[in-house]
């Protein structure tokens, strides 16, 4: 073997030994809680580092799951994330098909209304927005979480769907359009279709927003702790039982697994949605 | 032009017409939702809250008093106010280069498509960013915790003598923060990093190598000029990103120990929301909320000159 592979192997290996240990750090936190969340009380404390529980349990699940309201919780964040989901796809999917295709009057002051937002904080908007949901009087129920979430101006899936619907040749439209088919036909029928990859990226990406959002359910459950998705309830939790932590980790995993899983098998698209948004 | 030639000139014209406002009927139909929603969440909010900025008010909607700019005078002048404005842009200029540097390291180690194990390394870095921020904030109390496994990983390797409350001491509090939002937020800006370096044609490193540029001379003089242009969109992006935390901060330090965290969402969230401070104030919190936004504006306009004057002098 040559000196100069030699030296390639030597190095190809230092990078991967780093990176793995890095990776290790990196994910460290979250084996740690889901570790924590098996362990006994007294395990927890005494066993503070290793990540493979002596005498695994699933009492701390037991225990938050039907004391601590997290089936509740967990069944609130489903709903409201599938629910605000699926507005957020067909309004961002109508829009950017229109400020795609067409240069109907008003489109560029839309687009530059929408952009303009992306530096809003949402705690400016916060307050006013309780408000609204207060005079809908939708304050602490799931329908006023659903529609608050689904609001604003969601500037990255706009972008996709513009972007998108503008690289499709227009060969296709016309030739739908000389088989008769209106405006709507148009999208139902040829572009919707064709959007597929898009409409995937947006509905993870919006999935995982929808289910780790935090400000909004705060603010809109405050007095109604029924209606409290997980990422509030276990804050709520904390505040409760700031000792039990082998609870607390456990509400921790029922919260933060789903997402894991559903980013590991669809992490294409959300890279790919991410990565696009800032190449546009 | 006979008769029948502008008849039919003008009849053309008639139905382009025609098909320009169906046309425009169908894209505001096609709008209406997105619109709607945006001005009832967005838009009319925004209105309302320079009218709340402008009330002394509670909640309760029949105490409202209007007192004109008073709430904006009150602001000037409040310590815990302007505590956690400077602490906002305190966490920002500590985090943005730092953000930056690293997910741009990790980035530039992951951007080669022959690379064994390059998607596990990306889902690994990338995790943090998918799991929920208050969730994260509540488990690190624990793991940055006296007890927790931090202080007891660097107490038993004799880094630190004792352990340290990382973030119950007003001193550590602000950088521990830091680093637990670099980390959870690190692998965004991987990504848009590896987005920006894909742009950079293979032949500019071949070329680079044929005239003897090591790595580091190759990634400082060739690579970091070619996507510097990306990056200021990364580093606008992230600066504004860091403005606007407010989950992490909230359930891991609540803005405490004494102030030392607090940073404007959560001194909003305390004066309109909490009942800790006595009665809750409306009004106040929204002045403070778009005094703030309008800061967030400005420097973004401002970050967005500075780059476009850099990439105009580069060029």
């Amino acid at each position: 073997m040559s000196k100069e592979k030699m030296i390639h192997i030597t190095k190809s290996v230092i990078k991967h030994a780093l990176l793995l240990a890095v990776g290790f750090f990196w994910i460290y936190p979250f084996l740690w809680m889901i570790s924590a969340s098996f362990k006994g009380q007294n395990e927890f404390f005494q066993n503070r580092l290793g990540l493979i529980p002596k005498l695994p349990t699933v009492e701390n699940f037991i225990r938050i799951w039907q004391k601590a309201d997290f089936g509740t919780y967990f069944i609130n964040t489903i709903i409201v994330t599938i629910f605000s989901v699926v507005i957020v796809l067909i309004m961002t999917m109508m829009a950017g098909y229109a400020m795609g295709r067409y240069k109907f009057v008003g489109r560029n002051l839309c687009m530059g209304v929408f952009l303009g937002s992306i530096a809003i904080p949402l705690v400016s908007t916060i307050i006013p927005t309780y408000e609204v949901v207060k005079e809908m009087h939708l304050v602490g129920t799931r329908l006023g979480l659903i529609l608050s979430q689904a609001g604003g101006a969601h500037v990255i899936f706009l972008l996709l769907f513009t972007s998108f619907f503008q690289s499709v040749p227009n060969e296709l439209e016309e030739a739908s359009k000389i088989d008769g088919c209106n405006f709507f036909q148009t999208f139902y029928y040829i572009m919707m279709p064709l959007c597929k990859p898009v409409a995937t990226t947006v509905v993870i990406m919006e999935t995982i927003w929808a289910w780790n959002a935090f400000m909004l359910p705060l603010v809109l459950t405050l007095n109604n702790p029924a209606s409290r998705t997980l990422a509030v309830g276990l804050y709520a939790f904390k505040g409760e039982n700031t000792v039990d932590w082998t609870g607390i980790a456990a509400g921790g995993s029922i919260a933060v697994i789903p997402v894991i899983i559903l980013f590991i098998f669809m992490q294409k698209h959300f890279v790919e949605g991410i990565a696009g948004a800032v190449k546009s | 032009m006979t008769r029948v030639q502008s008849d039919i000139s003008a009849e053309t014209k008639r139905i382009k017409l025609k098909g320009k406002i169906q046309m425009n009927a169908w894209c505001w139909l096609f709008m209406a939702m997105a619109v709607g929603f945006y001005i009832l969440f967005q838009g009319y909010p925004i209105i309302c809250s320079i009218q709340y900025s402008l009330l002394d008010w509670s909640g309760m909607t029949a105490n409202a008093a209007f007192i004109g700019l008073q709430n904006y005078k009150e602001l000037l002048q409040d310590e815990l106010f302007w505590n956690a404005f400077f602490n906002s842009f305190k966490y920002m200029a500590m985090i943005v280069p730092l953000e930056l540097a690293v997910s741009l390291f990790l980035a530039y180690m992951l951007n080669d498509e022959r690379m064994k194990g390059r998607g596990l390394y990306r889902t690994m870095y990338f995790i943090p960013v998918v799991t929920t921020a208050s969730v994260v904030g509540i488990i690190m109390i624990f793991i940055f915790g006296v007890q927790g496994p931090v202080n007891h990983l660097l107490v038993m390797l004799h880094i630190l003598k004792a352990p340290v409350n990382f973030l119950g001491d007003a001193k550590y509090a602000m950088p521990t923060l830091v680093i637990i939002s670099l980390w959870k937020d690190c692998g965004t800006y991987m990504i848009y990093w590896l987005a920006g370096l894909q742009g950079v044609a293979k032949d500019v490193y071949e070329a680079a190598t044929i005239d003897g540029a090591n790595r580091r001379q190759t990634f400082f003089h060739i690579v970091l000029p070619l996507i510097a242009p990306t990056g200021g969109i990364i580093a606008i992006l992230c600066a504004i990103n860091s403005l606007k935390v407010f989950d992490i901060v909230k359930t891991m330090t609540e803005g405490g120990p004494f102030y030392a965290t607090d940073v404007i969402a959560t001194y909003v969230y305390r004066t309109a929301f909490s009942s800790e401070i006595g009665m809750p104030r409306l009004g106040y919190a929204s002045a403070a909320a778009l005094f703030f936004g309008g800061t967030v504006i400005v420097v973004g306009v401002i970050l967005n000159a500075i780059k476009s004057r850099l990439q105009n002098h580069a060029q």
